[in-house]
């Protein structure tokens, strides 16, 4: 057995080494951080009898690029783009939490026009992250078509990304007091006209997917997480509703323009993978919903507030949490009343998503990892920042 | 002419029958060199099938519509090098992808893709045929075993268990059509694949149609055990991509690596082709009896120059939707090129001997295709079964039912 293995493994009761190997009925073998179905570099020590699983440990790290680090020596604007970098995929709402966070920290309130702006890219970035787990979900899991619906559908959002900003992932749509960039002509139509594209399509992946036999098969029972433990590992977001929590940071404290909306908070009851697909199917619905109201009550007015040239926020602490594709995205942000935060906390959904991993499979068989670390839907770059 | 060359030609029988031995070689080298040539037709058919279904073009870039691509990868494979982890057992490793290979061409001896198209006929082909392709998982378990790395050996594990439960699910299926056999007029049953099909031409069925709808479940089982039998989606566990990597032969690498691509595909071939001989009727064309007669037979024999020149045909509409740009002027004559040929095949198909020599392997490679397309057809549609589930179906689900066919069906072969 490799060394660090045994060291990773310490508290699964390895006992003493078997004298032969024909005595051993117990196989280590590593996951990642080079493996297909990771999605990207984590890596996962398995424990096997066989194909159950015995127990499982995650080594992350491979993808740390310092960001909270950073955040130290750059001042509070100049920080906005890295927060983007974290989960690549859902980059808007990072943008959004560490905006109103600082926004909170400096008292400034953005304009009732930019909270629409920030509401409809937020959400529209919401379904193309539930978009980008779908596919990838279902390819782990072995059906490969739904895969390249998905993407083609999340292509028009990243269209409307790039005509609004100029980019389509890393956005950097917002800025600290509102958004930097008026919407472009036609935005409004362009979004309504995506609205009314999308929803069929959603249909399209349900038609594919939710009744077909060995998808049922594969996720019905699969990766289950109580209700106790999941709030015990404070895991958020999807994985939480599908365990039966009706808890959603949009609902319970309403940040930009969402008191004014009127959506629901999808739930399941069961807490395995099944229901997890069913709740992020039916978040994407929200979504459009919200979209739709967003658009048609979208204020005039002025897109930036007045924000000082050079920020200095008061001395204190803040912590602001949103409701990201993945879950709880929380920004705590120390100032010492300079131009620099003191310290930036991310509480990142993914990294904390992740933990679940061990209890969700515990007991069940190799291949339902996979199942499971698409159903947690993790962003390396979150979970490692 | 020298009598061995003719002796063959003038009957009705394959070569080995017949006695001959320099036509039973040449049918050895065309089957050998027609199963790589249609292995390669199939990589292509599958990425460009597979493409549409997922609303891409696949390849496009090597030759016009990528149909090149496979002599592209052919070539990429052959001067790959040839990597043998420095753990594996070397002289294993060496030897699995030549199992596979082996287990996997050597059942074409005794496919029929004619009358008088066998290598050769033997009395007991439907069961050398099992036995040998069953071979392969030997071939599996070695490679799994000699590359002495985890991934692999998971791999190989699965696929052993899967083959051979599977195994008997196809089996019982097969015998239920080996029984209807003995319902022949002359009143004996057979094995031979010659024989099988000879019997639904004395029956005047198909077995699939046979004591409807028994022949049909029977087929049903088969159908399925047999992806599973060649590791192919939903069932292709061994292979799982996501969770193994790529299984037994994640630590092959370029031709080596193409030799289990080839016995792969020619496994799929294989067993599609036993599932057309056994229930849809061999090489016999569609409603032989129910409409029958000379201008009849004349309109079916038609079909396969038809077919070909129907192929030109579309070859020459891409031509004419080729871009204009220079560019594109060599591919543009590649393809016209590609276009003559086969219409020049789909007139030589024409020639009334040629014709009616011809025309049973025509509808024998037209049904073995659509099996070939249902395989990719499953393989875009279907999420892939978890190990337990996949035990679960062979084993409570076919096996059952293939027994209950059997069972039924020998009933129904007294009563009726």
């Amino acid at each position: 057995m490799p060394e660090d293995a045994t060291k990773y493994l310490s508290h699964l009761e390895l006992g003493e080494p078997d004298q032969t190997f024909l005595d051993s009925n117990e196989l280590i073998i590593n996951m990642g951080p080079q493996h297909p179905a990771t999605h990207g570099v984590l890596r996962v020590i398995l424990k096997l009898d066989g194909e159950k699983v015995l127990g499982t440990e995650c080594v992350i790290g491979y993808l740390h690029r310092g960001v909270e680090k950073i955040a130290e020596h750059r001042t509070y604007a100049m920080f906005n783009p890295y927060v983007d970098r974290m989960d690549y995929v859902a980059a808007v709402s990072n943008g959004l939490g560490y905006c109103e966070a600082v926004e909170k920290l400096q008292n400034i309130e953005a304009p009732p026009r930019a909270n629409y702006v920030r509401m409809i890219l937020t959400e529209l970035n919401r379904v193309a992250s539930h978009q980008l787990w779908l596919g990838t979900h279902a390819l782990d899991i072995g059906a490969m078509t739904p895969l390249f619906y998905t993407f083609r559908d999340r292509e028009e959002i990243l269209k409307i990304f790039e005509k609004y900003c100029g980019a389509r992932l890393t956005t950097h749509a917002f800025r600290i007091g509102g958004c930097l960039y008026e919407t472009y002509e036609g935005f409004e139509q362009e979004v309504l006209k995506f609205v009314k594209f999308v929803r069929p399509k959603i249909d399209e992946y349900e038609d594919l997917l939710t009744t077909n036999r060995i998808w049922v098969e594969r996720t019905r029972g699969v990766g289950v997480i109580s209700t106790k433990d999941c709030i015990a590992l404070g895991v958020t977001g999807p994985v939480l509703r599908a365990s039966g929590v009706k808890w959603d940071l949009r609902k319970a404290q309403p940040y930009a323009a969402y008191a004014e909306m009127d959506f629901e908070v999808p739930t399941g009851q069961n807490g395995d993978t099944y229901d997890r697909y069913l709740v992020r199917l039916a978040e994407m619905r929200q979504s459009l919903r919200i979209i739709e109201q967003a658009v048609e009550k979208l204020p005039d007015g002025p897109i930036l507030a007045k924000v000082p040239k050079v920020l200095k926020p008061p001395v204190g602490e803040i912590y602001h949490s949103i409701e990201a594709p993945k879950g709880e995205l929380g920004y705590f942000i120390v100032s010492d009343g300079s131009t620099q935060p003191y310290r930036v906390r991310v509480r990142p959904p993914s990294f904390v998503n992740l933990q679940a991993l061990d209890i969700m499979v515990r007991g069940q068989l190799v291949a339902d990892v996979i199942a499971v670390i698409g159903t947690l839907d993790i962003v390396l770059g979150e979970v490692d920042r | 002419m020298p009598d061995f060359l003719t002796a063959y030609l003038q009957s009705n029988v394959t070569p080995g029958e017949a006695g001959s031995a320099f036509w039973a070689l040449i049918y050895v080298l065309i089957v050998f060199a027609g199963i790589s040539v249609a292995v390669m037709a199939m990589n292509w058919l599958e990425r460009k099938a597979l493409a549409h279904f997922q609303i891409r073009l696949g390849p496009m870039r090597v030759g016009p519509h990528g149909l090149l691509q496979p002599i592209a990868d052919a070539i990429k494979l052959l001067t790959k090098e040839d990597i043998v982890p420095s753990a594996a057992d070397k002289f294993v490793f060496w030897l699995a992808p030549l199992i596979i290979l082996c287990a996997s061409f050597t059942t074409y001896i005794v496919v029929p893709f004619g009358r008088a198209h066998a290598i050769t006929d033997l009395n007991i082909g439907i069961l050398f045929m099992l036995g040998v392709s069953s071979l392969s998982v030997l071939g599996v378990v070695m490679a799994g075993w000699a590359s002495n790395s985890h991934y692999p050996l998971l791999g190989a594990l699965r696929s052993s268990a899967q083959m051979v439960s599977y195994e008997i699910a196809m089996g019982l299926a097969v015998v239920s059509a080996v029984l209807m056999t003995s319902l022949n007029p002359s009143g004996t049953g057979t094995l031979s694949m010659i024989g099988i099909v000879q019997a639904q031409e004395a029956q005047q069925t198909w077995f699939v149609f046979k004591f409807f709808p028994l022949g049909f479940i029977a087929l049903g089982v088969f159908a399925i055990a047999m992806v599973a039998e060649t590791n192919r989606a939903p069932f292709d566990l061994p292979e799982a991509e996501s969770e193994l990597t790529a299984g037994f032969h994640t630590e092959y690498s370029g031709l080596r690596w193409s030799l289990f691509m080839l016995g792969e595909y020619a496994a799929m071939i294989a067993v599609s082709s036993i599932a057309v001989t056994l229930w849809l009727g061999g090489w016999l064309r569609p409603f032989p009896h129910w409409l029958a007669g000379q201008s009849w037979d004349l309109v079916f024999s038609l079909f396969p120059g038809l077919l070909f020149l129907g192929l030109a045909a579309i070859a020459f509409v891409g031509v004419g939707r080729m871009p204009k740009h220079p560019y594109f002027k060599i591919q543009t004559a590649g393809l016209a090129g590609f276009g003559a040929v086969l219409g020049l095949i789909g007139v030589v198909l024409f020639i009334p001997p040629v014709r009616d020599r011809v025309q049973d392997i025509f509808w024998f490679i037209a049904k073995v295709a659509v099996f070939m397309y249902l395989y990719i057809w499953y393989r875009a549609t279907f999420p892939r079964y978890r190990f337990d589930q996949l035990m679960k179906v062979g084993w409570k689900v076919l096996l059952p039912v293939a027994l209950g066919v059997l069972l039924l069906t020998a009933v129904a072969g007294i009563l009726f």
